[in-house]
Formats: structure tokens, sequence, C-alpha cells
């Protein structure tokens, strides 16, 4: 028992992320709204991005922004003192995939209000069954 | 429904918690991420390009690539909005404001208009009239919006932020004067077409950037090779090569969040809106 | 990195999750969806990561709640769950 609480202490932000996650897999599942389900496609997608950025934190490590002292002539970059600008970069493209993605899923959602009065999915459902 | 998605959802979790087991400690210096390349970044960035933001660097210079497409898949969505929901159609009825006494007009003939100036002015359907207060504010603080937005995509490769950031405030400021005023103000200001050309533009000037260093005779988006082109040291040219593309990127951007905004928010109509 | 602040934004950031999924009133849904992107700008500049903090900061709690807003205004604020 005191294994998994040292475990649970030691990781508990991949928990919290998980939990996240969860939880909007659980609103892209089971919402009835289609906006409802944008919102949890959003906070999937934030959760993965919250979880690749924390990879690249490193202990007593500085912003990935070189410091003027080490801008000098003959200085060697330590990459123990600036956090991984790898992951902050992809997440980064991930970001605006995800802003286009959203403002098209709300354009998508006004065309489909347009044409049947409804962000309902079972409603829709019982539209497009009587068509 | 809700059973079934509980269920899915705790079995994917529980696989996902029992995986954390696995990962590396939390901000370890030697966890495998920030091992083999992101080491290479960080200690010869500054030597290559002489651009102080590693990320910037990386997202500009070393994937160039990747962010080339990125700018292309904001486009796309720019032009998806614009074909699922713009309607040429006119519109069948108009309001009009006489401004000296306040009297409304509803035109219900679609042949005829007023002439909009001083005598009349347009109107919406659901109209709410712009509070003074809100124009004011607003038309103060737009300025300097944008001058910040200029600033951010300028020091890119100095401070955080960059050309989508910049990109983004830009549009957002052209937005906050679409809410604040009303939507025919910022149609009538910045044409549609305009904004399309602007979109279209901001890709062209990433790609052209690459295509030009080919001319020159590097890679694709090489900008060492740029150097006989552009002023300055030569040692920075990397970092201008940077500031070009992120300036199309910014422009882009802009164009694509308010072609976005406007085609949302009146249906594809361009008249009247939020 | 200070872990209370991290715990204390993490919770939030949950909180401000559930609570966006759960209520039946889609502009509350906009408004929640805005503060937990803020949060999370948050959350990721506690990380050091600024550029994605600063990007997450003008879009996510900035031109994406302007498009939920406006999607809202197109349809409506009514929903089941």
């Amino acid at each position: 028992m005191s294994d998994v609480l040292s475990l649970i202490i030691a990781k508990y932000n991949y928990w919290l992320y998980v939990i996240l996650m969860m939880i909007g897999l659980y609103g892209m599942i089971a919402k009835n709204n289609l906006i409802k389900k944008v919102v949890g496609m959003n906070i999937f997608q934030t959760a993965i991005i919250l979880f690749y950025v924390s990879i690249g934190y490193k202990t007593n490590a500085s912003i990935p922004i070189i410091t003027t002292a080490d801008t000098a002539h003959g200085v060697v970059v330590r990459a123990a003192d600036y956090i991984n600008p790898l992951t902050s970069c992809l997440m980064l493209t991930a970001i605006v995939v995800s802003v286009a993605t959203f403002g098209y899923a709300m354009a998508l959602a006004v065309r489909i209000y347009q044409r049947y009065q409804t962000l309902e999915e079972d409603e829709l459902r019982m539209r497009l069954s009587e068509e | 429904m809700r059973v079934i998605a509980f269920i899915i959802v705790c079995l994917t979790g529980a696989l996902l918690l029992y995986g954390t087991t696995e990962f590396p400690d939390w901000g370890d210096p030697k966890s495998p991420a920030s091992l083999h390349v992101s080491n290479y970044y960080i200690e010869k960035t500054y030597e290559d390009t002489h651009a102080p933001n590693f990320v910037t660097a990386v997202v500009t210079d070393y994937r160039g690539f990747d962010t080339m497409f990125e700018t292309a898949v904001i486009f796309t969505a720019g032009l998806g909005c614009f074909l699922l929901l713009r309607d040429f159609r006119e519109k069948k009825e108009h309001y009009y404001q006489h401004i000296p006494t306040g009297v409304i007009l509803h035109l219900k003939d679609e042949k005829k208009s007023l002439p909009v100036g001083k005598e009349f002015g347009y109107m919406d359907k659901e109209w709410v009239p712009p509070d003074l207060i809100n124009k004011t504010v607003c038309r103060i603080l737009i300025p300097f919006i944008q001058i910040y937005a200029l600033y951010v995509v300028a020091h890119g490769d100095y401070s955080p932020g960059g050309g989508f950031q910049g990109g983004v405030i830009f549009g957002s400021s052209l937005i906050l004067l679409a809410i604040s005023y009303d939507l025919k103000t910022l149609v009538k200001r910045i044409k549609e077409r305009l904004l399309g050309i602007f979109a279209a533009l901001g890709v062209l000037i990433y790609a052209g950037t690459g295509v030009l260093c080919l001319f020159m005779g590097g890679n694709f988006l090489d900008y060492g090779k740029l150097a006989p082109l552009l002023p300055g040291h030569s040692d920075h040219i990397r970092a201008y090569g940077m500031l070009v593309v992120e300036i199309g990127v910014g422009i882009a951007v802009m164009a694509v969040m308010t072609i976005i905004y406007i085609n949302i928010v009146s249906e594809g109509r361009h008249d009247e809106g939020l | 990195m200070h872990w209370p602040i991290d715990i204390v934004v993490l919770t939030f950031v949950i909180f401000c999750a559930i609570a966006a999924l759960s209520v039946k009133d889609l502009l509350a849904t906009a408004i929640l969806f805005g503060a937990y992107s803020f949060l999370m700008c948050l959350l990721w500049t506690i990380m050091g990561a600024v550029d994605v903090a600063f990007t997450e900061a003008s879009v996510g709690a900035g031109v994406s709640t302007v498009f939920f807003v406006a999607a809202i205004f197109r349809t409506s604020r009514r929903t089941k769950d």
C-alpha cells in the first residue's frame, strides 16, 4: 500500500493528466450536444499537450531563452540549464492546429444548425431517418 | 450509452495509469526526451542562428518545413470555413436609421436602397445600439493592441512570441472592432477579397522564401544563403530569414482568424453579427 | 517549480473541465472553457514553456472563446446535458 502511495506522490502530475484526459474522452463519447463534444475534444487535446510539455521540464532549469552571460564568445552552453525546447516547439504546432480545427468545427455546427435547427445528436438522428 | 462510455473511459484510464509507472521521474534532466537532439538545439542554436529564443529557432529554422505546412493547415481552415458558410444571396429586407430623428426605416423591397451617409445609417435586425463607452474605449485601445501585435512578431526571436501569436493578437484586434462597433464597419474597412489575398500571401511569403533559398544555391528554407539579399551582419542572417518567415505566418493567421470569425458570426452573409 | 502552486492550479483545471462539460447552458460552457484555457496557460508558465503559454493565452483564452460565443449566437444556448 505504501508503495502505491509513494508512487502517486512521485508521479502525481501524470495521474492528474490522465484524469483530465479521461474527462475529455468521456465528454467526447457520452455528451449529446455537438458543441459539448467539441469541448471534450479540446480538453483531450490540451491534456495531451500538457503531458508533452511536462516531459520537457527539468528541475533547476531556466526558460528556453539564452541568457546574456551565455551569449559571450567562447562560453559553452550547458544543456541542463535550459528546459527542453523540442517539446515546446512540437506542442506550439499542435495548439495552432487545434485552433484551426476548433474554428472549422464551429463553422460546421453553425451549418448543421441552419439545416436541421438542432445540435442534439439524438434529434439529428431522428431528422436524418425521417428524410 | 453513458454506462458504456464510462466503462471505456475507465479502461483507458486504468491502462494509462498503469503506464505511468514506467515514466521517467518528474523533472529529470536525463529523461529520454531531453537526451538526443534537444541537447544539440540548446547548445548550438545561438552559434548557428544568433536567435536567443530556442523555441522560435527550432520552429522556424530547424523545423521550418513543419511550420510551413502548419501555416498551410491554417489557410485550409479559413478556406474551409469560407466554402462551407459563405452565402452570396442578397438580403431581402434592409433596416436603416434616420440619424437626425432616430426613426427606423424598414425596406421590404430588395431592389431599393438608401444612400448611407450623414442622413441615414445601417442597422442590424436584432439591433443593440453600440454603447458610447464601449466604442470609445475600444477605439482608443485597438491601435495599441495592433502595435503590441507587431512588437510580438518583430521580437519573436528575442522573447516569447512569434508570427503565430502576433497574428492572432492582430486578428483579435480586428474582431474587437467588429464587436464594439458592428460587423459592417469591419467589412467596409477590410474587404473580404483583401483578407483572402492576405491569407494566401502569408503562405506564399513562407514558401517563396524557401524557393528563393533554392535559387540562391542552398536547400529549401536554408536562410544562410540569403546573405547577399538582406542587409546587416552575416552572423545574423538566419535570424533575419526567420523574421521574414514569421511575418508571412503572422499575415496568414491574422487574415484567417478574421475570415473565420466573420463567416461564423454572420452565417456567411457578411451583413450583421454580434 | 513549486509543487503547491502546481497542485492548486491542476485542481482548478480539473474542476473547470468537469464544470465546462456538465453545465446546461452553452454560454456558461464558453466562459468556463476560457477559464480552463487560461489556467492551462498558467500551468505551462510554471513549467517554463513560455512560448506555449503565450500561444495558449492568445488562442485558447482569446480567439477560441470568441469563435465559441459567435457560434452560440448563431445556434442555440440550449443543451440537454
